[in-house]
């Protein structure tokens, strides 16, 4: 019997596996970057797992123009260091083009617009396998899906008709049309995300740690940015807070929470003590419906 | 700290969502914001309990309409000095192949019996899926023990059942324990209403046990996944060759042969993230540069040229038919070990395993969704393997249908 890894070491070797597993079934990968720190790590693991080479594949953001600054900027920084190719794509041109309802309300978002710009990219480059930093403990839809997830040419995740996947075999086999989702990190938590980060000292947005800030306290509780695309009202109550985004996703719906977090030791240490979990604590989007995520994912979301 | 893989398995209805939310939910790894959409979602269903426990890991809209398990979920949970994965698979028969998927990556297959019923043909089947996959360690967990007054007797008398019906399998290691999913009864804390048991609760059980892990051979297996060429004016003639350890160890100097071609060289040097090392160990993701310039391809085994795995066109395996069409004689497919990819077929159907006895049994030539059978596989390109039971990295494999696509089978090596 072998003996056992650090269980670090065991999330990261499966990682940079299915990386290369990527890279050796398609002809044409994508990953799928949003500056968060999923996405991050997934860069960190292609560079262990490809250097000294170039990624055999582009970076691919799809903008909803909701970023915050500190996200694009971060994301140009790290292409540039890095020196691999980004294409973006922006959900306002795909809401021009398609006429497309924007999304209305106080807190606009384009979270579910982002779908439609994500299958015309992969149209436009015949991308066969788009890469995503997606984890099983997020979301409970989300725990039930295989790392090479097969999707229609409508890019529609059937739930109830997904291939068996065994041991570390990956069936990447796909007819033309259809392309294939990888989650090479799916096995990690969020506590596991943060070690690693620790552990590879890892750069991240700065949004992430303890930052004063503007937010709008909402009826429910959550913090919600100030800025340009949110709604503002009389009778916002607006506050200051130390602050810091636990996931970073549109301004629009992503919620922060207070905290005094400075460094990574002192999220670690939070992520320890906390009761909520991360999409509960930051998300809007999945507070729509029990299936939320479940619906997106059926519609071509990743 | 310590990962431990576990999957669990049982017939419909034994509980085994309920059984792995009772887990979570009292070893404090549920959010209260999950918690609190459960209960709102527990008191639309109208149960009887506050909390349905197993709508946290039913995650499809269809699974908790229909209240079972369709497609394996993955849990994390980590407690003290060990992180825990659990697949909880789905019971049904028809989802057996998901079952397969679940158990396939797993150290210990916890089993549920509900006590009222003792034994059934899916306890049987996955149990032999257990015992084909040789899965480490084995724990039964008996449960509903409170719709049978919590009685020892009859508990003694499933635990006899299934010492006897596993007499058949390779199942080393098996451990019983009486619980009640729904109340928590030696789940997390011991049952006060089964003092008779002097055993420790599932999850002290889980934390404690010394794991072993699934069968590697110390025997030096590796398959180049993908070939590294910056093709740069400074890197103009690297060429590294990218994949994982899959058992034993190399070093630097080594002397190694390209499979299957047969052609022999010299370890130059030994990459991992860049910086050169001596000893790779097992699951090292590693990148390799030999002396002789070699025409190598992604699949090709390297293999210490002292110790050669087998070579075969024509192999004897045991498979698990995943496929809701039959098998077809003389069906071209594909044959995937690793990143290993060649044409087959399925020569002939040996036999099949009868699920009630779990011997095997003359074949009719057929083989339909969840059969589990002894077959031949005849391969266009020679594999290189070693048997399951030696070594589970080189000797597991999966079929492919070159018509759909779909993964229509799983098979170990004889």
């Amino acid at each position: 019997m072998s003996k056992p890894l650090d269980y670090l070491d065991e999330l990261e070797s499966e990682a940079i596996y299915i990386l290369r597993e990527v890279a050796g079934q398609f002809e044409r990968p994508a990953l799928l970057f949003s500056g968060g720190k999923d996405s991050i790590c997934l860069v960190h693991l292609a560079l262990k797992a490809f250097r000294p080479s170039k990624f055999p594949f582009p970076l691919v953001h799809i903008d909803t123009g909701h970023n915050f600054q500190e996200t694009i900027s971060f994301r140009d920084n790290l292409v540039k260091k890095i020196d691999e190719k980004l294409i973006v794509r922006y959900v306002a041109d795909t809401i021009l083009n398609k006429k497309l309802q924007d999304g209305k309300g106080k807190f606009p978002t384009r979270n579910p617009l982002q779908t439609y710009t994500l299958l015309d990219v992969i149209e436009e480059f015949e991308f066969d396998a788009c890469i995503g930093g997606a984890r099983r403990d997020e979301e409970k839809a989300r725990a039930k899906e295989r790392i090479f997830s097969v999707r229609d040419e409508f890019g529609q995740w059937d739930p109830k008709m997904q291939r068996p996947e065994l041991w570390n075999i990956y069936n990447g086999k796909i007819n033309k049309g259809e392309n294939v989702r990888v989650f090479p990190i799916s096995n990690w938590t969020e506590l596991d995300v943060w070690n690693y980060i620790k552990r590879e000292n890892i750069h991240l947005p700065s949004i992430y740690f303890t930052h004063s800030r503007e937010c709008i306290l909402t009826e429910n509780g959550q913090l919600m940015n100030t800025n340009e695309f949110v709604q503002r009202e009389e009778n916002d109550v607006v506050v200051k807070k130390n602050v810091r985004y636990r996931t970073v996703g549109d301004m629009t719906c992503t919620s922060a929470i207070e905290s005094k977090a400075s460094t990574v030791d002192d999220i670690i240490k939070e992520l320890l003590e906390t009761k909520i979990s991360e999409r509960g604590a930051t998300r809007m989007d999945d507070r729509i419906s029990e299936a939320a995520m479940e619906d997106r994912k059926k519609g071509g979301y990743f | 700290m310590q990962l431990l893989r576990f999957f669990t398995a049982g017939n419909v209805d034994d509980g085994k969502s309920t059984l792995i939310g009772r887990l979570l939910y009292d070893s404090h790894a549920i959010s209260t914001d999950i918690i609190e959409t459960l209960t709102k979602q527990s008191k639309v269903k109208g149960g009887d309990t506050e909390i349905d426990l197993a709508l946290l890991t039913d995650g499809l809209r269809a699974e908790r309409t229909q209240g079972i398990t369709i497609d394996v979920a993955y849990k994390y949970f980590t407690t003290g000095n060990r992180q825990f994965i659990v697949a909880d698979t789905p019971g049904h028969l028809e989802y057996t192949r998901n079952m397969f998927t679940g158990a396939s990556t797993a150290e210990l297959a916890l089993i549920l019996i509900d006590a009222r019923n003792g034994l059934t043909d899916q306890t049987k089947r996955h149990s032999i899926i257990a015992s084909i996959l040789r899965i480490p360690h084995v724990v039964i967990c008996i449960n509903k023990m409170d719709l049978i007054n919590y009685s020892e007797e009859k508990y003694k008398q499933i635990e006899n059942d299934y010492m006897e019906f596993s007499r058949q399998l390779q199942l080393n290691d098996i451990s019983f324990i009486p619980v009640c999913a729904l109340q928590g009864d030696n789940v997390v804390s011991q049952s006060k209403n089964m003092l008779w048991y002097q055993g420790k609760s599932l999850l002290n059980f889980l934390e404690i046990i010394e794991i072993d892990k699934p069968k590697l051979s110390n025997q030096s297996r590796f398959q180049v996944q993908y070939i590294i060429r910056p093709q740069t004016n400074t890197l103009h003639d690297y060429r590294g060759f990218a994949g994982k350890v899959l058992s034993g160890t190399y070093k630097k100097g080594q002397k190694v042969t390209v499979l299957p071609s047969g052609i022999e060289t010299i370890i130059d040097k030994i990459e991992m993230n860049q910086h050169e090392v001596n000893v790779a160990e097992t699951n090292a993701p590693i990148v390799f540069h030999f002396k002789d310039d070699l025409d190598i391809s992604r699949g090709n085994s390297i293999v210490l040229t002292e110790d050669l795995p087998k070579i075969e066109k024509e192999i004897i395996a045991i498979i698990c038919w995943m496929d809701s069409a039959n098998y077809v004689p003389g069906q071209k497919i594909l044959f995937q070990q690793n990143s290993f990819r060649t044409k087959a077929v399925v020569k002939e159907v040996i036999s099949k395993i009868d699920i009630h006895s779990s011997i095997e049994k003359e074949s009719d030539g057929t083989m339909r969704l969840n059969d589990i059978c002894k077959v031949l596989i005849k391969t266009a390109e020679p594999i290189c393997f070693d048997r399951y039971i030696d070594n589970r990295n080189t000797g597991a494999f999966i079929l492919i249908s070159e018509n759909t696509n779909n993964t229509i089978a799983a098979g170990t090596i004889n």
